[in-house]
């Protein structure tokens, strides 16, 4: 009884492989680089042609210039795009409790005044630690403080906070989110609109 | 309650129950062999597979011959793996010239793999070149997911046939689900994933130039970021249609290159469910008879809704330990808020809560979001989830057949009740089905709890643990609930990858699958030789609200009953401690 299905197992394997291990991904490649090449190779940005980044993928921030992100826990550096991973911290871990403890007094140092309740995704760890986005909440929470350290009006930051923010999809799916590279660019290449001495 | 929450979890189930229907009549007419419209193409495919491969599709097999040619295929199957893994090497389509993979890890993969568990051991950018994610576990995601299909269809045909001595042909099974269902649908869920921005390219890891330079570990400064690519849409399509799970990257469907957008997610979710939701519409269009269908679907929602809202209810609650920080963890429309440690912005609370649930129900085991860092009672919600079997919606095929056999069991228990002999749809169940029905009702149990106790026990099983407390108890006993019903998620703390666990999870993925796989297929063969009983005034009917609830509370109970000892060990000690400090 063995014997007869040798054949068939190993000729059906090896075409069931050529069609679905080769053939099916090397049309998916094709035709993905006709219609969408561009995401399809990772939506990168590019600055002065080079380059900087990808839209989808995070970067890490503690200038307090620029916006903040999530917290990223990947090793050796943090969101390291080559190496995905989460924190794996459980609710209960003190390790857990002590970071965020940490996020928040770094949040507070950077900006003394800001009196608002800290939003909750600003010092939790994403899943992926490439998270490129916030809520809407921590980003505000923290344009007073992009704002004073560039010399820009608050509203300046808002509109571009505004500008690179994402609803849910047809106002159902998903959460409104923003996207932190997009800001932080838009930020540097904004020209400062009044001196201050800080 | 958040209102958003609830509609998209309205959102999410009405889209799964209405697409039950059209699917699962499709996929009754291919494996009826009735003509769709793919058939003009695909139709010269498949007997060119046949004529080359010397199978005679018209040639039916007794079970036995059917469970030889099922083993066969995946052996080659695990083989094929394991040795893609160690070779990769010296082989093409390797840009990041990753070395060959430890033999206790492609052990574990390649046995993962076949089996449609898909644990990760692995980290898929750290590890896997191109040619193996491929050639090795693409074409694993498939033939998997269709081994269990082809299970699934010889057991249905049991209840169909009269006097017959052979249960169908294996490779027309195995060939059909693959052409004529797995690729096509695969082939357009790519190509949407693609849009939205999930990479699909042979190209090496690109490197860009940092914004703001960083600090690595040591200290030093580092201005590049490598970003990770390779063909991955074309593999997460199958990985969520499949019920595999396994990620391209590490983090799986958290990765923004696995799942960029609300509705790449939404895809990626409705996949997750969508071919063990219709196979039940299959199997009531295939026993003709379309209301046992319905009422095996009925079976599985009145499981998987409650713990679908309860999930999204209190995750949405947040963490006490950082509401006494201060954190505010409210949602509003500006803010997900609820419990984000190990969530990604774009998905919130709603669509991880609905992931963690349909993943584990499911018998996918893909992740949106890390199980770990959940509250406890909703990291319980999945751990129960696979516990019960991976029945409620459960593997490709493979769920199907196990809550068939839990019919069995059900309708053994009331024929006991009321003094009759038990049926299920025209055939007498009897000693023999319920030997085997008992033995996919106790094996997996039995791996799981034998597993877990030898686990806490051995030092260096021990050290994996990552968590202190009770929490450390869950990761094993997630560990191996996940191996041991064929899901593939993890509580990804628990460093996996050391010999013990390499071996011990492979072990019990592979007795999970083979173990049941090859009862059911001798039940088909019993059932396939009996007559069918005319129905009469004793008959008990398998399609009504009392005996949707009496199989929902058979499946409860044995489920319940069997962890309930650990689950209280676990998170719900842990909850206490969280709660009560």
């Amino acid at each position: 009884m063995i014997r007869e299905h040798v054949k068939p197992a190993i000729v059906s394997f090896l075409l069931l492989t050529f069609i679905t291990g080769i053939l099916y991904p090397l049309s998916v490649t094709g035709i993905a680089r006709v219609l969408f090449s561009e995401r399809a190779n990772g939506s990168l940005v590019y600055r002065d042609g080079n380059p900087i980044g990808s839209l989808l993928i995070g970067q890490h921030f503690d200038d307090p210039k620029y916006l903040w992100g999530r917290i990223s826990l990947t090793s050796p550096v943090r969101f390291n795009a080559a190496a995905s991973s989460g924190s794996n911290l459980g609710p209960s871990n003190s390790v857990l409790v002590d970071a965020v403890k940490a996020r928040i007094e770094a949040l507070k140092a950077a900006d003394p005044d800001n009196t608002s309740p800290i939003p909750v995704d600003l010092v939790t760890s994403s899943a992926s630690g490439l998270d490129p986005h916030i809520s809407l909440v921590a980003a505000y929470y923290q344009i007073p403080r992009v704002a004073r350290l560039r010399g820009l009006s608050q509203d300046t930051v808002r509109s571009i906070v505004r500008k690179h923010s994402s609803n849910r999809f047809l106002g159902l799916l998903g959460e409104p989110v923003v996207n932190v590279l997009k800001v932080n660019l838009d930020l540097d290449s904004s020209k400062m609109e009044y001196n201050t001495d800080i | 309650m958040n209102w958003n929450n609830v509609i998209q979890g309205f959102i999410f189930l009405a889209t799964v129950i209405l697409l039950a229907k059209p699917l699962g009549t499709y996929m009754a007419r291919v494996y009826e062999g009735k003509p769709t419209g793919l058939h003009v193409v695909l139709g010269p495919v498949e007997r060119w597979i046949y004529r080359l491969s010397g199978i005679y599709p018209e040639t039916g097999m007794s079970w036995k011959g059917y469970a030889v040619a099922m083993m066969l295929f995946n052996g080659i199957g695990i083989a094929v793996v394991y040795a893609l893994q160690r070779l990769q090497a010296y082989l093409p389509l390797n840009p990041m010239s990753m070395p060959g993979v430890a033999p206790d890890l492609a052990f574990n993969t390649a046995i993962s793999f076949a089996t449609n568990t898909n644990w990760q051991s692995y980290g898929g950018e750290t590890t896997l070149s191109y040619l193996t994610q491929m050639a090795g576990l693409t074409t694993q995601n498939f033939v998997s997911a269709a081994s269990g299909m082809a299970v699934l269809v010889a057991l249905i045909r049991g209840f169909i046939q009269k006097k017959a001595e052979t249960i169908g042909n294996f490779w027309v099974d195995l060939v059909r689900s693959t052409l004529y269902i797995l690729l096509p649908l695969s082939m357009i869920l790519a190509i949407f994933l693609v849009s939205q921005g999930v990479v699909q390219t042979f190209k090496p890891y690109e490197k860009v130039t940092l914004l703001q330079p960083v600090m690595d570990s040591n200290g030093a400064s580092v201005q590049e970021q490598v970003l990770a690519l390779g063909p991955a849409a074309s593999q997460v399509a199958i990985k969520q249609l499949g019920t595999n799970g396994g990620g391209f990257f590490n983090v799986n469907s958290a990765h923004p290159f696995e799942n960029p957008t609300p509705v790449s997610n939404f895809l990626e979710v409705i996949a997750i469910i969508l071919i063990p939701a219709a196979l039940c519409y299959t199997f009531g269009y295939m026993v003709r008879d379309k209301r046992q269908g319905w009422a095996l679907l009925a079976v599985m929602l009145i499981i998987f809704i409650p713990c679908l809202w309860s999930c999204i209810f209190f995750e949405q609650q947040g963490n006490p330990l950082l509401s006494s920080l201060g954190i505010d963890q409210k949602a509003t429309a500006f803010q997900p808020g609820g419990n984000m440690e190990g969530k990604e912005a774009r998905f919130g609370i709603a669509n991880s809560a609905i992931w963690a649930v349909t993943t584990t129900a499911v018998s996918n085991g893909s992740v949106n979001s890390m199980h770990d860092s959940y509250t406890p009672l909703r990291g319980l919600i999945p751990v129960w989830l696979m516990q019960l079997g991976e029945v409620v919606f459960g593997g490709a095929g493979s769920g199907l057949y196990g809550m068939i056999a839990f019919a069995i069991i059900a309708v053994f228990i009331a024929g006991l009740m009321i003094g009759r002999t038990p049926e299920y749809l025209g055939k007498k169940i009897e000693a023999f089905e319920m030997k085997m029905a008992s033995l996919m009702i106790l094996i997996p149990p039995a791996l799981v709890l034998a597993g877990t106790a030898v686990a806490v026990i051995l030092p260096q099983a021990k050290a994996s643990i990552f968590n202190p407390g009770p929490h450390g108890f869950s990761e094993v006993l997630y560990a191996f609930s996940s191996a041991a019903n064929n899901n593939g998620s993890a509580f990804g703390g628990l460093s996996a990858n050391t010999p013990f666990y390499n071996i011990a999870l492979g072990l019990a993925m592979f007795f999970a699958r083979y173990w049941l796989a090859i009862p059911m297929l001798a039940v088909a063969g019993s059932l396939s030789r009996k007559k069918i009983v005319p129905v009469s005034q004793g008959t008990l009917p398998t399609h009504t609200p009392l005996f949707i609830i009496f199989l929902a509370m058979v499946v409860l109970i044995v489920g319940a009953l069997t962890f309930f000892p650990a689950l209280v060990l676990g998170p719900i000690v842990e909850h206490f401690m969280l709660h009560h400090r």
